[in-house]
C-alpha cells in the first residue's frame, strides 16, 4: 500500500522533560519519526517542551514548538499549523497520553484531525488496566488475577481473594508510579493509599504477585495489513517483580525453547489483535513460571518504548522509523532494511551477538530514599553493551556504567557487608559477584536472587578465568589471554589480577596479537553483506570494520545518562557529527548509551557501540587512526579519559589537555585566577577535620563542603556552623576516601550567572548569558534560568564578559567553555570553569538560533570563529526561560531539600516576549502550572520581608487569599494586606505550614529560607508541596517573575511561537 | 566450565577453523551451512533434512535450555555435526531432560564448540555451502582438508533413501501446539481423513499437525511405488520435506506424477521440489541455501507476508514452471520460488516449514488448505 498523500502535515509529540521512566529514548524515536516523514515529503510541526533534545533542533521539522505539553497550548499550535495528522506514538506515555486527550476534547474532530499509528480504543485498552485485563480474558489470553479498586476499603475487600503478596498498580502513571509489592496488612494500605493518590482516575489495580516468575518482553511490529514481526525478544535476569527498567536485561532471550518462545510470540500478535493497533511498534510483556512453564501475559504498550529503544539498537532494526513509515500508510514488506539494502523490513532480525543492558542508579544522590527496586523504576539511564557471548557483554556493560568499575568481579568494595540477595537493590549484582567469588553454590545464588540458573553460572563462568589468571600469573600464557578478553574481562582486572599496570597488560597482548576486533551489527547474523558499519568490539578471527582512508575525526560520547550528564550531552554529539561530517569528515561515534540519537547507525558515518573506557577506545584508535578525537562533547566522562588519551599519544582535538587538567585541578586552577587578577570564592583542601576547622578559620562560614574527583555535585553540601563541617567532612571522606575535601567559601545571597562561550584558541565569543532563578548554592543544574539575564547590571555584564575572555584565552580553549558567576554587590565572583559543553549549550542553542555545538566542532577542526562570521554574541529576541523537573515522586522518602548538589532530571523551556508569560510557560511545561486565581502561603526570611509586602499586595489585587507565617504575616498585615496566620512546623502540630499544604487550599507557596533551620522547614514544605503538586517558590526573583506570570495570565493568553518563526 | 579437546573443521576450499569438540570424538564429512534460528536446536539437529550436513548456528549461546524427548523432530539426530561459539553444559528448562554435550555424545555426534561462527558463517555466504569435514582430537589442518575434498558433492546426491523408514507406520497423535495446561492432548476424531504421507525424512511436528485436524497419517518409504499408495484408497497425498538433492529422487518424482489429477497433493520442502518436478518443473542449488526462522515470504494472493522456517538448499526455478502452475509464494530477501499451486491437480507446496518445530506458527493455515481440499471431495 502506498503512503497516504491525503496528509501534507504531520504534528508529532515528543515527551516533555526527562523524568524516571521517560528519558532520551524518546528523543530517538522522535527525531527517527521527524526525519523518515520529512524525506517521505510530509511538512513535520513537532512540538516538545524539552529544550535538550535533537529533535527540537530547528533543522529536524518544518515548525519547532519549544512549547507546554498541554491540550491547550497544543490546540493553540493546532490553530496555528493545521495539521492534517498526529503522531502521538513516538513521544512515550505522555505523547500518547496527549493524544487521547486531544481527541476526547474534541479537538481532533474540530480541525479534522487524524491520529495515526495509534486509536484512542486501542489506547485505552492499553493504558487502562482494567479494559486491558477484560479484553485479555475476553480473547482467552491468560492474565494474573486481579481487581481493580477505587478506594481503600474496596482495596481492603479484594485483597482477601488475591492474598499476600500482592503487587499494587496505579492507573495511567509513568514508570510504574505509585505501585509496590504488599506483604502485609500494613504495608498494603500504605501503597493502596498512596496509588490512590498518584492515579489520576483514582484507580490502582492489585493483582497476585509474580514476584520470582521471569520476565520477558517482545518488541513487535505491525502493519495496516496485519503483517506481523519480533523485533526482538528481551529476557530480563531479574525476575518478575522488577520493573523492567530497573532490571539487568538480555537479548535475545536465552532460556527459552523454540516451543515456548513460538507460544510467546503467538500471545504477543493475538495481544496486538485483541487491543486493535493499528499499525507500528508494540512491546509485550510476559511472566514465565520456571518451575511450570506457565505463561502470562502482564502488559503492552502500543508505542516505542525504551525497551524498542534497546531492541532497535541490539538489533540494527529502526523500530521508530518503520513504525512512522507505517503509520503513513507503508507495510512492512515495502520499506527496505537499511543496513542490508537487500531485503525489506517484513523480516525478523537474528543476531549472532549478545545483548546487555544494566540500568544506572542515582541513589546516592537522594538520601532517605528507599533504595530497593520494586514495580516503580527508579533508574535514571542505562547502559548496554554487545558481545559475541553474555559474560562478555555483561563484562563490557558493568565498565560501559561508568562508575569506577572495571569488570563483574570488581564490583564490591573491600569488607562491604552482603545482604540478603533475595531484595533487589541497585547493588544486587555487586553482592552476587561477591557472594560467588567467597564460593557460594551458583543454584543456591539462584535461588536466591530469582535470576535464572544459566546466568549465574555463566557469572561464575567468569570468575573461575580470573581466578586461572591470578594462578598463572604474570606474564599471563596466551590461550587463557584468549580466553580472559573473549570473556570480556578488562586489561585492568587483568593487571589487578597479576599485579600490572593496565598499559602493561595492554601492551602484552599487543605483542602477542591479542587485539580487538569489530563485527558488524547487521539484523541478519551474516546472511546478508552488512553495509552499515555499526560495529562492537570482540576477540575474534575475523574483523569487519573495514577503516577507510578518509579524513575522520572520533567524537566520544557520554555513555549512560545519570544525574548531571544526560542528553544535553548527546545534543552536542549528535550537533557536532553533522557538523563534521558537513567539512567533509568521516565522522566515528563511541558510545554505549542505547536510548540517544548518538547511537543510531544513522547519525555519524560510522558507529562503535562501546564502554566509554580507556581501553575500550584506544582498541578503536588503534583500528580506525583518526585524525583527531573530540572529547568536550560527552560531558565529564570523555574529559576524565583525556590525560590517558593523550598519554597514549592520541590527538585530542580542541582545547589542549593540559588546558583541561588545570581547569578540573582546584590548585593550578586556583593559581591561575590569581594570576589573573579575577576574584574567586576563598577556598582551601583539607585532608582532616583539623585542616578543615583551620581553612574555615580563615574562610567564615558558610562553606562549600565537597569531595574532589567526583562528578556532578555529588556529596557536596553548605555548612553553616561546625556541626554541618564535621558530618560533610566524614560523608566526603567516605564518598573519595584517600581525597582531600575542597572547601569554598560560600557566597550567600548572590545570583548566579552560567555563561557558555566559544573560543577557537585566539579570540572568545559569549554564546549566551543566564541569569539562575533560584537562589545561590542550588546547584546549577537545579536552578531555573532566564536568558537573557533580566536582571544583572551592564557593570556586571561587562566584568563577566572581560573574565570570560581572559580565561578563555588563558586556558587556550577550542571550542566551548562553560563559567559559573556569584554575583555579589560589586563583586563578581568565579565560581567553576568547565573547559567542555556544558548542560545549558542546546538551551543557549535554541534560545539564540545560533548552533553553538556546531560551531565549537568546526572550531575545533580548525576553523576560526572569524571564519564562521561568529564574531559578537547573538541577539535574544524575547525571554526565554529554563525550568527544571526532579523525581522526588519517583523516589518516596527522598530528601526533597534542593542544595549543592544536582537533582533534578530534566528541563523545559519557556518563551515569549515577556519574562513573566516565558516564566508562566516553563512552569505549564514542568507540570507545576501557576494558579491564576486560590491561595498563596508566603514565608519569607527578614531581609526578604519588604519585597514580600509588595509581593503580598500584588497577590491580594489579584484576587489570591493570603496565608503567612508570623512574621511574614505581621509584615503584610502591617502594610494592610489581609492575611491569615500559619504557625511553623514545630509550633503546632495539628495546624502548621505543612498541614495546611496537605489539606489542599494552598495554590502557590513562596517561601525565602535562610539559615539552617528555614532550609529544614523548606524541605518539608516541598515534599508536602510535591505530593500535593503545588509549586513552590524559593526566591523573591521567582516570586515577582510567578506574579507577573500570573497576572499576565489573567490578561491575556499564552501565544506559541515556532523557533523557525521567532529566528525569522 | 569443562575444557574440551581441539578439534579441526577444514573446507574444501582449504581453509581451515578451529574449535573444541563438546560430542563425540572421531571425523565427519558433510557440506556446511548455517542456520540463523536463535531456538530450536534440538529440532535441528533431529530434522532428517540435515542428513549429510554439518550446521553452524549463528546463536551464539546453544545448549542453554536443554534437550527433552518431547522436542526431538524424528528418532535420531540426523544433522552430521553441529558447529557453536559457545556450547552451554549448564542446563536452565523445566522441560529439559538432558544436557546437549550429554545428549550428543550419547548419539555419537561429533559437535564443535569455541568456534568464529561469524567469521564461519561469512566464509559461506561469500564461497557457498560447500564440503567439509571435522577432525577432533586434532589441528591438523592439511590433513582435515584432504577429508573435506573426499566427501560427497550434494549436487545430484540422493539422500531421500537414506533417511526414509524402512516400513510404513500409522500416525495418529495430534499436537495443538504446546499448552502446558494440557500437555499437548490427542483428540480422538470419528471418521478422519485418510493421508498417506512420503517419508523423505519427514518431520514429527508435519504428522501432529495433520492429525491435529483430523487425519489419519499412513506413513510410507521414500521408494513406496504410487501403485501400492493408491491401493491404500488415501485421500490425500503427503509429500515430506527431506534431505539431498531432489532431482535425484527419481522414483518419488515418478510416483508423485501418478498422483496428480487423482488425489490431493500436499508437499513441503523436498516434496515441494519433487512435486515442482513432477510437473515438469526445474531445480537449482541455491549457493548457501535458506536455513532459519526468519524469512519473509509473501503470499501471491493477498500479499501478505508470513515470517517462515527455512531450511533448504536447492529450489524450484520459477520460468521452468509450466502452464497451470503458479507460483504462489516469494521469498522477500531474495525473490527465490517458495510454493506452488497447481489448483487443476488440487496440488500446493511450500518450500519453507509450515510445520515450523523450530519456526513461527504463522503459515499453518497450509494444513487447514489440504485438509479442505480432502474434505471438498467427501
Amino acid at each position: 500500500m502506498p503512503k497516504d498523500n491525503s496528509i501534507k502535515t504531520i504534528l508529532i509529540l515528543g515527551s516533555g522533560p526527562i523524568v524516571i521512566g521517560q528519558a532520551c529514548e524518546f528523543d530517538y524515536s522522535g527525531v527517527q519519526a521527524c526525519k523518515a516523514l520529512r524525506a517521505e515529503g510530509y511538512r513535520v510541526v513537532l512540538v516538545n517542551s524539552n529544550p535538550a533534545t535533537i529533535m527540537t533542533d530547528p533543522s529536524l521539522a518544518d515548525a519547532t514548538y519549544i512549547e507546554p505539553l498541554t491540550v491547550e497550548s497544543l490546540t493553540g499550535i493546532i490553530e496555528q499549523e493545521r495539521p492534517d495528522a498526529i503522531l502521538p506514538t513516538v513521544g512515550g506515555q505522555t505523547g500518547l497520553n496527549l493524544g487521547v486527550a486531544l481527541a476526547e476534547a474534541g479537538v481532533l474532530e474540530k480541525y479534522g484531525i487524524e491520529l495515526l499509528g495509534a486509536r484512542p480504543a486501542s489506547i485505552r485498552i492499553a493504558e487502562d488496566r482494567s479494559r486491558f485485563k477484560e479484553a485479555m480474558i475476553a480473547a482467552d489470553i491468560p492474565v494474573p488475577p486481579s481487581q481493580f479498586v477505587h478506594s481503600l476499603t474496596e482495596a481492603k475487600a479484594a485483597i482477601g481473594e488475591i492474598g499476600y503478596p500482592a503487587l499494587i498498580r496505579a492507573s495511567f502513571t509513568l514508570g510504574g508510579t505509585g505501585g509496590g509489592i504488599a506483604n502485609n496488612e500494613a504495608e498494603f494500605e500504605a501503597i493502596v493509599a498512596h496509588g490512590l493518590r498518584e492515579s489520576p482516575v483514582t484507580e490502582v489495580l492489585i493483582e497476585r504477585s509474580l514476584l520470582g516468575w521471569k520476565e520477558y518482553e517482545l518488541e513487535v511490529m505491525q502493519d495496516n495489513v496485519g503483517n506481523f514481526v519480533v523485533v526482538c525478544s528481551i529476557e530480563n535476569v531479574d525476575p518478575m517483580g522488577v520493573h523492567t527498567g530497573d532490571s539487568i536485561t538480555v537479548a535475545p532471550a536465552q532460556t527459552l525453547t523454540d516451543r515456548e518462545y513460538q507460544h510467546l510470540r503467538d500471545l504477543a500478535k493475538k495481544v496486538m489483535q485483541v487491543v486493535g493497533v493499528s499499525t507500528g511498534g508494540s512491546n509485550v510483556q510476559f511472566a514465565v513460571n520456571a518451575t511450570s512453564g506457565e505463561v502470562l501475559v502482564i502488559e503492552m504498550n502500543p508505542r516505542v518504548s525504551r525497551s524498542s529503544a534497546l531492541a532497535s539498537k541490539a538489533t540494527g532494526f529502526p523500530i521508530a522509523k518503520i513504525a512512522s513509515l507505517l503509520a503513513v500508510g507503508y507495510r512492512l514488506d515495502e520499506i527496505a532494511n537499511d543496513i542490508t539494502r537487500e531485503t525489506p523490513a517484513s523480516f525478523e532480525p537474528s543476531i549472532d551477538y549478545c545483548v546487555v543492558k544494566i540500568p544506572r542508579w542515582n541513589f546516592e544522590k537522594f538520601a532517605g530514599a528507599d533504595a530497593t527496586l520494586g514495580p516503580q523504576m527508579k533508574s535514571v539511564g542505562e547502559v548496554m553493551a554487545i558481545g559475541r557471548t553474555f559474560p562478555e557483554a555483561l563484562n563490557k556493560a558493568v565498565r560501559g556504567l561508568d562508575i569506577g568499575l572495571v569488570g563483574f568481579s570488581r564490583m564490591l568494595g573491600a569488607g562491604e557487608e552482603i545482604p540478603t540477595l533475595e531484595v533487589a537493590t541497585a547493588e544486587r549484582l555487586a553482592h552476587v559477584a561477591a557472594v560467588l567469588a567467597r564460593g557460594d553454590e551458583p543454584d543456591e545464588v539462584a535461588r536466591e536472587t530469582g535470576y535464572d540458573r544459566w546466568f549465574v553460572h555463566q557469572l561464575a563462568d567468569i570468575l573461575a578465568v580470573e581466578a586461572e589468571i591470578e594462578a598463572a600469573g604474570f606474564p599471563v600464557p596466551e590461550p587463557l589471554m584468549w580466553t580472559a578478553k573473549r570473556m570480556g574481562i578488562a586489561d585492568e582486572v587483568i593487571g589487578q589480577l597479576v599485579g600490572q599496570e593496565e598499559m602493561a597488560i595492554r601492551a602484552y597482548r599487543k605483542e602477542l596479537g591479542v587485539v580487538a576486533n569489530y563485527y558488524r551489527v547487521d539484523t541478519c547474523a551474516a546472511e546478508f553483506v552488512a553495509h552499515t558499519p555499526y560495529l562492537y568490539g570482540t576477540y575474534e578471527r575475523d574483523c569487519e570494520a573495514e577503516p577507510t582512508d578518509r579524513r575522520k575525526v572520533m567524537i566520544l560520547g557520554g555513555g549512560p545518562n545519570r544525574i548531571g550528564q544526560g542528553i544535553e550531552f548527546d545534543y552536542c554529539c549528535v550537533q557536532a557529527c553533522w557538523a563534521l561530517r558537513d567539512m567533509g569528515f568521516e565522522t566515528i561515534m563511541v558510545n554505549c548509551n542505547p536510548e540517544t540519537v548518538s547511537t543510531d547507525y544513522d547519525t555519524a558515518d560510522r558507529l562503535y557501540f562501546e564502554p566509554l573506557t580507556l581501553e575500550d577506545v584506544l582498541n578503536i584508535v588503534d583500528k580506525e587512526k583518526p585524525e583527531g578525537v573530540i572529547v568536550q562533547f560527552g560531558g565529564q566522562t570523555p574529559i576524565n579519559l583525556t590525560a590517558g588519551l593523550a598519554a597514549a599519544g592520541v590527538p585530542i582535538w580542541g582545547t589542549p589537555p593540559i588546558s583541561i587538567d588545570l581547569a578540573e585541578d582546584r590548585g593550578q586552577f586556583g593559581v591561575l585566577l590569581q594570576d589573573l587578577g579575577i576574584d574567586h570564592p576563598a577556598w582551601g583542601l583539607a585532608n582532616s577535620l583539623e585542616e578543615a576547622v583551620a581553612i574555615v578559620a580563615e574562610i567564615g562560614y558558610p562553606v562549600l563542603v565537597r569531595p574532589s574527583f567526583v562528578l556532578g555535585g555529588r556529596a557536596m553540601a553548605i555548612a553553616y556552623d561546625e556541626t554541618d563541617l564535621r558530618q560533610f567532612i566524614a560523608e566526603a571522606t567516605q564518598v573519595s576516601p584517600g581525597n582531600p575535601v575542597l572547601i569554598d567559601q560560600f557566597v550567600e545571597n548572590a545570583y548566579e550567572v552560567d555563561i557558555d562561550a566559544l573560543s577557537d584558541g585566539e579570540s572568545v565569543v559569549i554564546a549566551g548569558v543566564m541569569q539562575h532563578i533560584e537562589e545561590a548554592g542550588i546547584h546549577s543544574g537545579d536552578s531555573a534560568c532566564v536568558l537573557p539575564p533580566y536582571r544583572v547590571s551592564y557593570f556586571h555584564l561587562s566584568i563577566m564578559r572581560d573574565y570570560t575572555e581572559r580565561i578563555g584565552k588563558a586556558l587556550g580553549v577550542k571550542g566551548l567553555m562553560n563559567i559559573q558567576f556569584a554575583l555579589r554587590d560589586d563583586v563578581v565572583y568565579v565560581i567553576e570553569v568547565n573547559p567542555r559543553a556544558s548542560r545549558t549549550v542546546p538551551f543557549v542553542s535554541k534560545a539564540t538560533g545560533l548552533p553553538v555545538a556546531r560551531v565549537a566542532a568546526q572550531l575545533q577542526a580548525g576553523a576560526t570563529l572569524a571564519e564562521l562570521g561568529v564574531e559578537r554574541t547573538p541577539p535574544v529576541d524575547g525571554f526565554f526561560v529554563k525550568e527544571v523537573v526532579f523525581p522526588f515522586n519517583k523516589l518516596p522518602g527522598a530528601d526533597t531539600r534542593l542544595g549543592p548538589e544536582m537533582r533534578s532530571t530534566g528541563e523545559v523551556m519557556g518563551h515569549a516576549s515577556r519574562f513573566g508569560h516565558a516564566f508562566a510557560k516553563a512552569q505549564i511545561a514542568a507540570g507545576m502550572p501557576l494558579p491564576t486565581s486560590g491561595a498563596v502561603l508566603m514565608t519569607v526570611n527578614d531581609f526578604d520581608k519588604s519585597t514580600a509586602i509588595r509581593l503580598g499586595q500584588q497577590l491580594h489585587r489579584l484576587g489570591f487569599k493570603l496565608y503567612g507565617t508570623a512574621g511574614t504575616a505581621a509584615a503584610l498585615e502591617k502594610a494592610g494586606v489581609p492575611v491569615m496566620i500559619v504557625p511553623k512546623v514545630g509550633e503546632n502540630d495539628e495546624y502548621n505550614t505543612v498541614r495546611l499544604i496537605e489539606s489542599g487550599v494552598v495554590d502557590l507557596i513562596i517561601n525565602t529560607p535562610l539559615g539552617q533551620r528555614a532550609q529544614s522547614d523548606q524541605g518539608l514544605m516541598r515534599t508536602a508541596a510535591i505530593q500535593y503538586k503545588v509549586p513552590l517558590i524559593s526566591t523573591l526573583s521567582a516570586a515577582q517573575a510567578a506574579v507577573n506570570g500570573i497576572k499576565l495570565l489573567q490578561e491575556k493568553t499564552l501565544r506559541a511561537r515556532s523557533l523557525q518563526a521567532h529566528y525569522g | 566450565m569443562p575444557t574440551y579437546p581441539m578439534a579441526v573443521l577444514a573446507l574444501e576450499d582449504g581453509s581451515v577453523w578451529l574449535g573444541r569438540s563438546f560430542g563425540a570424538e572421531g571425523s565427519v564429512q558433510g557440506e556446511i551451512v548455517f542456520n540463523t534460528s536463535l531456538s530450536g536446536y534440538q529440532e535441528i539437529l533431529t530434522d532428517p533434512s540435515y542428513h549429510g550436513q554439518l550446521v553452524t548456528m549463528t546463536m551464539p549461546h546453544i545448549g542453554n535450555y536443554g534437550v527433552t524427548p518431547e522436542d526431538d523432530e524424528s528418532d535420531r539426530v540426523w544433522a552430521t555435526a553441529l558447529l557453536v561459539r559457545q556450547v552451554s553444559p549448564v542446563v536452565s528448562n523445566w522441560r529439559a531432560r538432558q544436557s546437549l554435550p550429554d545428549y550428543l555424545r550419547e548419539r555419537g555426534v561429533i559437535a564443535l564448540t569455541d568456534v568464529d561462527t561469524r567469521a564461519l558463517v561469512r566464509h559461506i555466504r561469500d564461497n557457498g555451502a560447500m564440503r567439509a569435514a571435522i577432525v577432533t582430537g586434532s589441528t591438523d589442518g592439511e590433513a582435515a582438508v584432504a577429508l573435506a575434498k573426499s566427501g560427497r558433492d550434494m549436487n545430484g546426491l540422493d539422500l531421500a533413501r537414506e533417511v526414509s523408514c524402512e516400513a510404513p507406520y500409522e500416525w495418529t497423535e495430534g499436537f495443538d501446539w504446546w499448552r502446558p495446561e494440557d500437555g499437548g492432548a490427542t483428540a480422538a476424531v470419528d471418521n478422519p481423513y485418510r493421508v498417506v504421507a512420503y517419508d523423505f525424512g519427514i518431520k514429527r511436528n508435519i504428522l501432529r499437525l495433520l492429525a491435529s485436524r483430523g487425519c489419519h497419517i499412513t506413513v510410507v518409504p521414500a521408494t513406496t511405488a504410487a501403485e501400492e499408495v493408491l491401493a491404500m484408497e488415501p485421500e490425500g497425498i503427503f509429500l515430506s520435506n527431506g534431505p539431498g538433492d531432489p532431482a535425484a529422487a527419481t522414483y518419488a518424482i515418478e510416483a508423485t506424477r501418478q498422483f496428480l489429477g487423482k488425489k490431493p497433493v500436499f508437499g513441503i520442502c523436498l516434496g515441494h521440489q519433487i512435486l515442482g518436478l513432477a510437473l515438469g518443473g526445474e531445480t537449482y542449488k541455491l549457493k548457501f541455501g535458506h536455513r532459519g526462522g526468519n524469512q519473509p515470504v509473501q503470499l501471491q494472493d493477498s500479499g501478505h507476508v508470513h515470517i517462515s522456517s527455512h531450511n533448504h538448499g536447492f529450489a524450484l526455478d520459477p520460468t521452468s514452471l509450466p502452464q497451470g502452475v503458479a507460483v504462489s509464494h516469494v521469498n522477500l530477501n531474495d525473490q527465490c520460488c517458495e510454493g506452488l499451486d497447481a489448483p487443476g491437480y488440487e496440488a500446493f507446496s511450500v518450500q519453507y516449514h509450515p510445520e515450523s518445530a523450530p519456526g513461527p506458527h504463522d503459515s499453518d493455515a497450509l494444513f487447514d488448505k489440504f485438509v479442505d481440499l480432502m474434505a471438498a471431495r467427501r
